[in-house]
């Protein structure tokens, strides 16, 4: 199953390649322009498939995405899915406080991590210990906070808050937070040196 | 001539600032004050580049957030609207070709934008207030981080640049539609209706089309213009509010954790910046290529009417996308999340590619052209969004928003090609196209320099980005210290990137100051000789 890496990895291959198409692209542009040529514009029939072609990409990329990439239809239906566990937390003061530490997860079991925030708005995020991003939500002081989620490789993660809540905030880790164990497989970049997750 | 002798008189004669307009000196006095500020914000950016890179002994961790507060504000209202206003105070006139509808009024918006810029980075400045652009609530608040006296500082600054901001939309709104003095009566209600867009939405139904009563680049400015001002009612009242809480503290009535919701808070603050952000950048950005696709082949736009349609449609499309700044709320509803956040935000893809499309095959219904300063930045800016625009499409999404949110790539790929090679390239296209026609005639120093600056401001746009969304997909945070040198390479080949955008803004700033020459730069500042409200003077009319 996808997990950040691959998507992420998907979307340098794909964002870079189209970057190269477009400067490419304004760059033929630049030296023909220059150069005589035929006064008549393109036909509407090309501006119109431009235009079609264009909705496609915009709206395609969420079909796509609601597909392939696993969070998303968990995301959207976390609602009426089974939570196996939950996991609490609270942000105060700066400081991510646990209600269990570390927390081990079940290999491939709908978690969820619920967070409260009793005085600014902070950002839950996992990292791995490469620090590459896992996942994430925003903090908001008030509103509900939850985060379902499925691991499928085993890990030793940290969370840090991924908002801004003032300077005293720009550092907020929990070390070492969330184990996952049970999978076939190792997460490479989230293995404590040494020793499995 | 001596070297000190140009940089006094300037180029060929340099700018002779008694043969101005007022209204051509207000339009200079917006632009070199402008770009005084876009040189501030280059500067804070450097600075903050080097901190990622190593923290700086003289900058402490509260100080580098009070930077990162104020550069963004410096580098939009300080600069970008100052520049946009200059320019569209002229244009507005000279497209419409009848006088500016006040003077005095220009003149007041300029001093209180630049003015309020001034006091709101002083706010960073002295008093190290840092609750960053955003004002989540209830951060701007915190009087445990900030001092209230600095909260109120920002405050006032802010409320200058708003007050400004309105003068510049009732001049431009009343410049449309008065009739001015001797004139016969003008269509007020349908000048109105063709600014907005109004008679030609109405067109679609119509079998006898009615003619288009404003050129399409002031049709841009006018749907622009009312986000800009309807933004400005959402800045005032978030303003107002902080100001109350401030108050509030330094009379000693706690009123933390009162009154606000702080998700609401953010669903309205969110929906009046993307009035900005989705709004009036991307229309007033469509307006500006398409004026100067039509200067620079001297052709009509192509699908003209298309064109029109598709800036009524980001007009409201800006109105209705403002979810996607809170795909990863929880307590956002999902269908918010889904209709506002993703699929209207994917029109922002269509709107602008037809800028971009239509702007391209005018230019090239019009070859061979000459590869001018004016055609190569205009080239630039639509480069720049055609980079930035389908970023920021792949972070409105669910999937993607979860992993790259608050990553150096929003701030990066997104924010900083859009404005640094999007828009500003757009803008030094559209400054290199007005300097003749607002300093009547005056020369440019040195062409090499311009290329210099094209090149320099390109590549390290571009580049800077590109390093800043490689970060950002490995996981760097924006708005984070990471003290262990952790995306060192990225930072430090950033760095060298900014650099390079730093040093094409001297070179330009340099090649514009040997053309105008240091008289020419202070005669802008003095009171006018010819005393008229028309564009130009009148022997240029004829
Ligand atoms: C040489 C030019 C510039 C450089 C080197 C630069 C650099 C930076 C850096 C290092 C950050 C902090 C990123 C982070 O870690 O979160 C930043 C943030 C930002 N910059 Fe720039 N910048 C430049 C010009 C501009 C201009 C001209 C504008 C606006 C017109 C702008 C708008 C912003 C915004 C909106 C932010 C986000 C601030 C926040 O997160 O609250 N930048 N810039």
């Amino acid at each position: 199953m996808a997990d950040s890496i691959d998507v992420l990895f998907t979307l340098k291959v794909v964002y870079t390649i189209y970057v190269i198409i477009a400067i490419s692209l304004i760059g033929w542009f630049a030296t023909r322009v220059t150069r005589a040529g035929s006064a008549k514009g393109p036909k509407p029939a090309i501006f119109y498939t431009y235009i079609g072609v264009l909705v496609v990409l915009g709206t395609g990329l969420h079909f796509l995405t609601y597909n392939l990439v696993p969070w998303v239809p968990i995301d959207l239906n976390r609602d009426k899915l089974e939570t196996h566990k939950m996991y609490h937390y609270t942000f105060k003061d700066h400081k991510i406080i646990p209600k269990e530490h570390p927390v081990y997860v079940e290999c491939g079991k709908k978690v969820v991590f619920d967070v409260v925030s009793e005085d600014l708005t902070y950002g839950f995020g996992i990292f791995r210990q490469n620090n590459s991003m896992v996942t994430q939500m925003q903090v908001v002081p008030g509103s509900r906070n939850d985060l379902m989620w499925e691991f499928h490789k085993n890990g030793t993660y940290y969370i840090r808050s991924t908002e801004y809540s003032g300077p005293k905030g720009a550092q907020m880790i929990l070390e070492d937070a969330i184990v996952v164990r049970g999978c076939d497989e190792d997460d490479h970049h989230a293995m404590k040196e040494g020793g499995r997750g | 001539m001596s070297f000190m002798q140009k940089l006094m008189e300037g180029h060929e004669g340099g700018l002779r600032h008694e043969t101005m307009t007022p209204l051509q000196k207000i339009a200079m006095r917006f632009v070199v004050i402008g770009l005084l500020y876009y040189g501030l914000a280059s500067l804070e950016g450097m600075l903050m580049r080097a901190w990622e890179i190593k923290p700086l002994p003289f900058i402490d961790e509260t100080h580098f957030f009070s930077i990162m507060t104020v550069h963004p504000m410096v580098g939009i209202f300080g600069s970008s609207y100052m520049i946009v206003f200059g320019a569209f105070l002229f244009l507005v006139s000279y497209l419409m070709k009848k006088p500016i509808y006040s003077i005095k009024m220009a003149n007041l918006s300029w001093m209180t934008i630049a003015g309020g810029t001034l006091i709101m980075w002083l706010a960073g400045f002295l008093f190290s207030y840092a609750p960053l652009y955003t004002l989540y609530w209830p951060l701007p608040v915190d009087m445990e981080q900030f001092s209230a006296i600095g909260g109120i500082v920002y405050i006032v600054g802010v409320v200058g640049i708003m007050i400004g901001t309105f003068l510049f939309t009732y001049n431009v709104f009343k410049t449309i539609l008065y009739t001015p003095e001797g004139w016969e009566k003008q269509p007020s209600g349908d000048l109105l209706k063709s600014a907005l867009g109004l008679e030609g939405l109405l067109n679609f139904f119509r079998r006898e089309k009615k003619e288009h009563l404003v050129p399409l680049p002031i049709a841009a400015i006018s749907r622009g213009t009312i986000d800009m001002g309807l933004n400005a009612i959402v800045i005032s009242s978030a303003g107002v509010l902080i100001l109350i809480y401030m108050v509030g503290t330094v009379f000693g009535a706690e009123l933390k954790g009162t009154w606000v919701d702080a998700l609401l808070y953010k669903n309205i603050f969110w929906w009046g910046l993307d009035l900005i952000a989705d709004g009036l950048v991307l229309i007033f950005v469509a307006g500006t290529w398409y004026l100067l696709a039509m200067i620079i082949s001297g052709k009509d736009l192509f699908m003209q009417n298309i064109a029109r349609a598709a800036l009524f449609v980001e007009m409201v499309v800006s109105w209705t996308v403002w979810s996607h700044h809170l795909m990863s709320d929880q307590g956002q509803s999902n269908t918010l999340k889904v209709l506002s956040g993703e699929v209207v935000t994917a029109f922002e893809l269509v709107t602008q590619g037809i800028a971009v499309f239509i702007t391209l095959v005018t230019l090239y219904r019009a070859r061979p052209l000459k590869m001018t300063n004016e055609l190569k930045f205009l080239l630039g800016g639509i480069l720049g969004f055609m980079l930035a625009v389908p970023a920021g499409i792949i972070q409105a999404d669910l999937g993607m928003n979860r992993i790259l949110h608050n990553t150096q790539w929003v701030i990066g790929t997104h924010v900083h090609v859009a404005i640094l090679v999007g828009l500003t390239m757009t803008l030094y296209s559209a400054i290199y196209t007005l300097f003749p026609i607002l300093t009547n005639g005056a020369k440019l120093y040195s062409q090499k320099l311009a290329d210099i600056h094209f090149w320099l401001h390109l590549i390290g746009g571009i580049g800077m980005g590109a390093f800043m969304g490689m970060a950002g997909m490995d996981g760097m945070l924006r708005r984070a210290i990471y003290t262990n040198g952790e995306y060192n390479t990225y930072m430090i080949l950033a760095g060298i990137c900014g650099m390079m955008i730093m040093v094409a803004f001297v070179i330009f700033l340099y090649n514009i100051i040997m053309s105008i020459g240091i008289k020419g730069l202070i005669g802008i500042y003095k009171p006018a000789v010819i005393d008229t409200r028309e564009p130009l003077p009148a022997e240029k009319e004829s």
